[in-house]
């Protein structure tokens, strides 16, 4: 397999994309509040409006810097797929539109698959690119959810996919409405080893994509404002006539709905998912770990932890092996551990 | 009054003629009776000629056809006992799902499949074959009690995709698709799929994710309607006939892509012409899968199950 990792990265996108660069100077407009944000600003803010909080859409690679700790990362290359498999043609050939797609982005399809830690927990993330295509699944993106999955699998890893898609990619016909069972295969694949599967939804996750693995994380994450459904709103305004209430398919609607477990903003992501990740993949901190009989504070502990201890005592040992193999923070023995906090 | 597809035209002159025919007279007036079977037999050759050549759009017009078999004279037609079972117990009950327990050649199964109804009362109660959110939720119960029994798990698949409504978005149309793949996916028991009409996009797939994916000759699968992709696509959706033929959606293009199991064989003249040959195709093909699929352990029925979607998407067509 062929690692690129974001060291090399950088410059071959500079190579590719310097076209996209904005200078520093340049004013932006908020799509939401049409306030003019300085580009610099903007960009410090994480795209995130300073004046109205409207989430702007961002690429895979900053999302990858702000995601993963000290926004290091290993990027993986994709399987090759098969290339219009219906040698699909409307008003332009499908081959045509990928090829513009590929040299506007610099990148093969619409999503890219990384590994990393965040809040020092191994993570892999699958993140779609709206600008590829509209972030649309076909073949390549479901094989690059199932090479995720794997990567989760093969590094004992949680998975977090990240879509930014309009749905099923058209002119991929019925295989890529295939994708919809195959992403649901990735996803089962992580949860069967027990590993966390977390989705953070961002602006827009609609159509094939959310009726498929975006809707069937452990954790269901949205940005605030994401456009969230399965029926495009003009569809459903034109054919049913139904007027649609304020907010509808946002993110917050979805979280009122049930849909959600939280909508969270964008500085906080990291510490949220670091956060939840730790509390699913080390349910015994070194406090509660069953005492060895050294020390006051260890035999109290001890006692109020009796049920966590007898559901968990089997799991005890995984933790302490996991971060040996990782060689992040060599085990302790547990009266250390206990003493330690 | 017969219902007409517009490339049916030479068919349909044929056809009242005979009607004419058969008015004027008496059947012992034998020159009229010769016409008459001469009339016929132009007319099967005239329909033969058509369905054997349909193009994509004139499929999708077929695979709709109002007096298409539906899921419930399948249901009537092949089942014995059957036991239709209601509700979500979440929040509705969707008849545009219709499921139960039946007999389906002696063997106990559950039968789910998408109902597009007869006439407008009927088609208004089914909601005209498009399922909310607690449809899926219904499928997805008689799933786990086709698990938690042991009983073979049949579907019909015939809707133009999932309810587009507010409601429907509201109470998780999507979770409730996605869920329908992930509980089927994992089901130890024989899972067998039949696309009988429409196979609208992810309205549709929530219940065709099995060991057998099995079309009728003139039924479509699509990931869009022709109509929506027009749109789309061409910015039209007079250019539907296009979005047909570019969509590839035909059962044989599904075959060659190696999407489906089986095809089907209509009678001549599509389904609607013939409906109990059709079903009765239908049951035996099914019968078939089950027979393949019966002695095959729960662990494997999974592992080639998931197999089997892993390996799609490897050829494309020529
Ligand atoms: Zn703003």
């Amino acid at each position: 397999m062929n690692w690129i990792t974001n060291y090399v990265r950088p410059k071959l996108q500079a190579l590719v994309s310097s076209k996209n660069e904005v200078p520093d100077n340049l004013w932006e407009k908020c799509p939401a509040c049409e306030h003019m944000v300085f580009h610099r600003e903007l960009e410090e803010q994480l795209r995130v409006c300073p004046n109205c909080g409207h989430h702007m859409r961002i690429g895979p690679t900053t999302r990858m810097k702000l995601l993963f700790d000290e926004g290091k990362y290993t990027r993986i290359s994709l399987p090759e797929t098969i290339q219009d498999p219906l040698k699909f043609r409307d008003r332009e050939r499908y081959t045509e539109r990928l090829k513009k797609a590929r040299s506007k982005t610099g990148e093969q399809d619409a999503i890219q698959v990384a590994h990393g830690t965040i809040g020092g927990q191994k993570a892999v993330t699958a993140i779609f690119d709206f600008s590829f295509m509209g972030g649309s699944m076909g073949v390549a993106v479901g094989e690059g959810l199932l090479a995720a999955a794997k990567l989760a699998v093969e590094k004992d890893a949680a998975l977090i996919t990240i879509p930014s898609s309009g749905g099923a990619r058209m002119q991929e016909g019925i295989l890529s409405l295939m994708q919809l069972p195959r992403s649901v295969i990735a996803v089962e694949m992580v949860k069967e080893k027990n590993l966390p599967y977390i989705v953070l939804l961002t602006d827009p996750t609609t159509g094939g994509v959310s009726a498929s693995f975006a809707m069937l994380g452990d954790i269901q994450i949205a940005e605030p404002g994401a456009v969230i459904g399965f029926a495009g709103a003009r569809v459903i305004e034109e054919t049913i006539r139904e007027t649609l209430p304020p907010g509808f398919q946002r993110a917050e609607y979805l979280l009122e709905h049930g849909m959600l477990d939280m909508v969270v903003p964008r500085n906080e992501l990291q510490e949220t998912l670091g956060r939840t990740l730790k509390l699913l993949r080390e349910p015994l901190l070194g406090e509660a770990l069953p005492a060895s009989g050294k020390g006051k504070k260890a035999a109290s502990k001890a006692a109020a932890s009796d049920e966590a201890k007898g559901s968990s005592t089997a799991e005890s040992e995984k933790p302490a092996a996991k971060d040996e193999k990782s060689g992040k923070k060599p085990a302790k023995p547990e009266a250390e551990r206990v003493t330690e906090q | 009054m017969k219902h007409y597809l517009d490339f049916e035209k030479s068919v349909a002159e044929l056809e009242n003629k005979i009607e004419e025919l058969r008015h004027l007279t008496s059947d012992s007036d034998i020159n009229i009776a010769e016409e008459v079977t001469h009339l016929q037999n132009k007319a099967e050759r005239e329909l033969n000629s058509i369905y054997s050549k349909l193009s994509p759009w004139q499929k999708c017009q077929v695979a709709r056809h109002p007096e298409r078999p539906h899921v419930r004279e399948y249901i009537s037609a092949l089942v014995e006992d059957f036991t239709p079972l209601a509700g979500d117990r979440l929040y509705g009950e969707d008849q545009a799902v219709v499921g139960g327990l039946g007999r389906f050649q002696g063997r106990s199964c559950v039968l789910v499949g998408q109902e597009k109804g007869h006439d407008t009362s009927s088609r208004v109660a089914h909601n005209f074959g498009m399922a909310r959110p607690e449809g899926y939720r219904k499928a997805q119960r008689l799933m786990n009690m086709a698990e938690r029994f042991r009983l073979p798990f049949i579907t019909l698949v015939d809707t133009p995709g999932a309810y587009p409504g507010v409601g429907a978005e509201e109470r998780g149309q999507a979770e409730a698709i996605a869920r329908c793949m992930e509980i089927s996916l994992g089901l130890s028991v024989p899972v067998v799929c039949v696309v009988i009409g429409e196979g609208g996009s992810g309205g549709a797939i929530a219940l065709a994710t099995g060991d057998r994916i099995l079309m009728l000759e003139h039924s479509i699968y699509s990931v869009i309607s022709p109509e929506g992709c027009a749109s789309i696509l061409w910015r039209s959706s007079d250019q539907s006939r296009d979005a047909a033929e570019a969509l590839r959606l035909t059962a044989q293009d599904l075959d060659k892509l190696g999407v489906i199991d089986r095809l089907i064989r209509e009678p001549i003249g599509g389904a609607h012409r013939a409906r109990t040959e059709t079903i009765r195709a239908v049951g035996q093909a099914i019968s078939d899968c089950l027979k393949d699929l019966s002695d095959k352990d729960p662990d494997s029925l999974r592992k080639e199950r998931r197999e089997k979607f892993l390996a799609m998407g490897q050829k494309g067509l020529s």
